[in-house]
């Protein structure tokens, strides 16, 4: 393949890269990020999405960049995800008089760094690629600069993802030592020839570190602390595509590099999935504050979505991949509704805030309701669908006590999602609160007619479609 | 025809959302329209029900009326009733208009939600009964939860936080057992059709584990000793028209769960679990009915009593006989009839008085005559006098379970005095003695809205006490199928 065809198959890549530059010499004249700035922001992940999905498959550059199935399905929910962050996000910071050009264009890097994460098709770029994303995230969650929590939240995260992609780096450097390329395909053939225990050694490194980018058990605890810090619709945007896009990574590097040790790195993502599970269920009975109770739950999620991966074959992959689709739209909304939320200027974080709700705002409460009780994975909400589709490839694959277990444990995690509920619901409201904002608003609306009732006639595309995705990640 | 029977109610949801756009500016308006539009959704549904019914033909053992269309990942919606369900469908249908009418002096806060609540609810429950999809089957069964927790928090007394969470969540773990159990069926059979499960046989050992997810769900539910503790919460905390149902219908699922899915499915484990449900039904019988008699609360009285006449319920369906089933199921209509219609009672003298103290009452039969008579007849139907329906459900189910167990038949059988101990004692304290409670003495008769409420119930109660056949004549085909699939499975 010449090094120009490569180039078409980077075409999301290419379009993103030279936008983000572009944006900033623009900003940088500018200096403000006016209506035209945002949508040319946003028209440029759109554009990414409609070429990821239009464009060739096929490997670029020797194989270091993949285009496939899987990498089209992630990119066009993280481009999507990406392009709603990006008004949601500078109409919030406008209200607090701390609007910057800059945020664009971190979101525009960060989806770049994404995209690439999915697309990963050796050591070299899963490297590179996530730290490009990383970087752009810690700079987001210390936004608000003058903020001492969200600063705290920016170098907590820098602090912690810097060991992380440390411990990335130094399982990678074992495997290539070991295996003898970055390749994955090269690493496969390597494991299934017996490279020796070096190749498995970097592999649990690499696991590890991965866990700690999608906030797995016992890698979790920058979690609360970060989302409870950062700016409520940063959050809401490293909460979803951020982890879909390391899950992904993660089922890529372990189908397509590891494909033949399954037996080995089963067992560890079993015990992550789990103690993720049982940490998000119990550590979340304590919360009160709501930001760092969605990072348990999103904890707990995790959990789930790394037993459908666990679970392995196309099944399992396709399972994730639907499960991580759905809990993305699910914490987009919940967080925009965050966003729009407030009484008398102030943010409402905590569950007290919350009281009485549906008599002030029933549209918005309804819509809080439906991202609660999809999160305890009631039906017909999409919660439930996504761990119909998990626990159904883990228990086909033999896991029927893992599934078990993690199913008990969303019950003990219902109980403060039916807290929240019971605030909204029963309890009498304290005050008025504020006009929310439109976009917000649309934003939380969407994504709550998507969990009902949008989500029953949406996965009868989406279904096939993750399943043609997962099947290119296991066969090759 | 069961998809616009399951979702009509949806549609009165939408016109009551609708009215509430366009109805004038004061809430008295908009509460009033969302009453009638209830009402009449409700009643169009029991219509549309009873017309289900007459054109059920009984002789048939399948399932009618078969509805069928493809859904994503391998499901289907699959929608069809056999003698076993119709009869439950028409149950509710018969319920909620009564429910509705029950309601419509005591809500007087959020009446609009009230009553979309109730219509979401109806949905759900007739979804449960007409659902042949085990996917689509859950997605009613577990869904209304929701309705319901928020019917038990938004307009319950007291308690009525503490009911709602405990009722969610001890509901919850059992339907998420059922859930891993549902996914297991799945990938052992690669179906989902209930019809196709039915005729599948699972290895007896997988048979165990199913059988036992599915018995946490039912169990609770039902509810059986010892995990019945939600429920006496649940109903005390509940508005009336909330207890109606939990106690009319919601505990119905569960025996109707056991019915459809353990029988019939799991035979081998069934047999071998039925001298644990023999056992747990017996102590239930006993246990709860003298637990009943100390209380002080009508309704939590009347909630104990409900777990003891579950226990006939269980013992008739794993008698695995065609008396014991046809009895069971008898049972379930009867005592959803019975015992809506007592917590209907309840809530005459509560909305009045707002106390359910046994001891604050005392003598009404002279303020309220009517009153007392209803009472009466329903209080002989709960204790089983011949004539009511109670007493068909309670001597044909034990009869059946003669037949599988005689130590069982002979215990459960002081279930029936033990429960004219605890109902006939309630009713002496409450109705009869002198009156000695000033605050009683203004206390008024039915009024006409609660006596139309009382006539169908006390015409349903005559009828298929006097006349049995005519359920039995429904259930026949469909429970002698279950039971010859049963014997043939178990070779007994």
């Amino acid at each position: 393949m010449t090094f120009s065809a490569s180039f078409l198959l980077a075409g999301p890549e290419v379009i993103l890269a030279v936008s983000a530059l572009a944006l900033l010499v623009w900003g940088a004249f500018a200096r403000t990020a006016g209506v035209v700035f945002i949508g040319a922001s946003v028209a440029a992940l759109v554009a990414a999405a409609a070429v990821a999905v239009l464009g060739p498959h096929g490997r670029a550059f020797d194989g270091g960049l993949i285009a496939d199935q899987a990498a089209t399905f992630a990119k066009v929910a993280i481009y999507l995800a990406s392009a709603a962050a990006i008004p949601l996000g500078q109409r919030w910071f406008a209200r607090r008089g701390i609007e910057r050009f800059e945020y664009p264009i971190l979101v525009v890097l960060a989806a770049l760094g994404m995209g690439m994460m999915v697309a990963a098709g050796d050591l070299i770029s899963l490297y590179v690629s996530l730290e490009l994303q990383s970087l752009a995230l810690y700079v987001l969650a210390a936004f608000r600069r003058d903020d001492e929590k969200s600063s705290e939240a920016g170098l907590k995260y820098f602090v912690l993802g810097a060991l992380s992609s440390g411990l990335l780096l130094y399982g990678s450097s074992l495997i290539y030592g070991f295996a003898g390329s970055t390749h994955f395909d090269v690493i496969a053939r390597a494991a299934a020839s017996g490279a020796g225990p070096g190749v498995l050694f970097g592999l649990v490194f690499l696991i590890c570190g991965l866990a700690f980018k999608v906030s797995a058990a016992p890698f979790h605890m920058w979690t609360p602390d970060v989302y409870e810090g950062a700016p409520t619709p940063v959050v809401g945007f490293f909460a979803g595509a951020p982890k879909l896009a390391a899950m992904v990574l993660l089922a890529r590097v372990l189908m397509e590099g590891f494909g033949g040790a399954v037996d080995q790195w089963r067992q560890v993502l079993i015990a992550l999935a789990l103690i993720s599970v049982a940490v998000g269920a119990f550590a979340g009975l304590a919360q009160r504050n709501l930001k760092r109770l969605w990072a348990y739950s999103s904890i707990a999620n995790i959990g789930y979505a790394l037993v459908g991966l666990a679970a392995g074959g196309t099944a399992g992959v396709q399972s994730m991949l639907l499960f991580m689709i759905l809990y993305v739209i699910d914490v987009t909304g919940f967080f925009a509704c965050l966003a729009a939320l407030s009484r008398d200027g102030r943010p409402m974080e905590t569950f007290d805030d919350f009281a009485g709700l549906m008599r002030e705002r029933p549209r918005l409460c309804l819509a809080m309701t439906a991202f609660c009780l999809s999160a305890i994975g009631l039906p017909p909400f999409s919660g439930f669908w996504g761990k119909v589709f998990v626990f159904k490839a883990a228990i086909a694959a033999g896991f029927a006590p893992a599934a078990v277990v993690a199913l008990v444990g969303s019950v003990v995690a219902a109980f403060y999602y039916l807290r929240l509920i019971k605030i909204m619901w029963f309890d009498p409201p304290p005050g008025q609160t504020d006009t929310p904002p439109r976009e917000a608003v649309a934003v939380t609306y969407a994504s709550a007619l998507f969990a009902f009732p949008a989500v029953m006639i949406a996965l009868i595309a989406l279904y096939p479609w993750a399943r043609d995705a997962a099947a290119a990640l296991v066969l090759r | 025809m069961l998809s616009l029977i399951t979702f009509l109610p949806l549609l009165g949801v939408g016109a009551i959302l609708l009215t509430r756009q366009f109805a004038g500016p004061l809430q008295e308006d908009r509460d009033g329209a969302a009453r009638w539009i209830a009402l009449c959704t409700t009643l169009a549904v029991f219509a549309l029900s009873i017309l289900l019914v007459v054109r059920f033909r009984p002789s048939q053992s399948g399932f009618q009326f078969t509805e069928e269309a493809a859904w994503f990942a391998g499901l289907n919606y699959r929608m069809g009733v056999d003698g076993i369900s119709v009869l439950f469908v028409l149950l509710t249908a018969f319920l909620m208009p009564l429910c509705v009418v029950a309601s419509w002096r005591s809500i007087t806060t959020r009446v609009v939600e009230y009553m979309i609540a109730f219509l979401i609810l109806e949905s759900l429950v007739i979804g449960v009964f007409c659902a042949l999809d085990l996917i689509v089957f859950y997605l009613f069964f577990e869904g209304q939860l929701i309705p319901m927790f928020l019917i038990i928090g938004i307009w319950g007394g007291a308690n009525k936080v503490y009911a709602a969470f405990k009722f969610f969540l001890y509901t919850l773990l059992g339907s998420v057992l059922m859930l891993a159990a549902i996914l297991a069926m799945i990938g052992i059979a690669h179906t989902s059709s209930i019809p196709a499960l039915m005729a599948y046989k699972f290895s007896p050992g997988s048979q165990t584990w199913l059988w036992l997810a599915f018995f946490a769900s039912f169990a609770v539910k039902l509810p059986m000793w010892p995990v019945h503790t939600w429920l006496p919460d649940a109903h005390v905390e509940a508005p009336t028209a909330g207890s109606v149902i939990l106690a009319g219908i919601l505990l119905k699922m569960g025996g109707y769960g056991f019915l459809r899915f353990s029988l019939p499915m799991f035979p081998n484990a069934s047999l071998a679990f039925t001298p644990l449900i023999f056992a747990l039904s017996v102590i239930a019988i006993i246990y709860t009915s003298l637990v009943a008699f100390r209380q002080t609360d009508m309704k939590k009285l009347i909630a104990y009593s409900s777990v003891a006449h579950m226990g006939f319920v269980t013992l008739g369906i794993f008698s695995g006989n065609l008396l014991g089933e046809q009895g069971a199921i008898f049972q379930m209509l009867s005592h959803g009839v019975i015992s809506g219609a007592l917590f209907l009672c309840v809530g005459v003298v509560y909305d009045r008085m707002h106390t359910r103290e046994i001891a604050f009452y005392g003598g009404i039969v002279n303020r309220m005559p009517i009153y007392a008579a209803v009472f009466l007849l329903f209080t002989m139907g709960n204790v089983g006098l011949p004539g009511t329906s109670g007493f068909v459900g309670e001597i044909t189910s034990l009869t059946g379970t003669y037949g599988a167990s005689t130590w069982s038949a002979l215990f459960a059988a002081t279930g029936v005095i033990l429960s004219a101990v605890y109902a006939l004692t309630l009713y002496r304290n409450v109705v009869f003695g002198e009156l000695n409670n000033p605050a009683l003495a203004a206390i008024g008769d039915l009024e006409r809205r609660e006596a139309l409420i009382f006539a169908p119930l006390i015409i349903a109660t005559l009828v298929i006490g006097l006349q049995p056949g005519l359920v039995f004549h429904i259930t026949e085909a469909s429970a002698q199928h279950l039971v010859t699939a049963y014997h043939a499975a178990t070779g007994r």
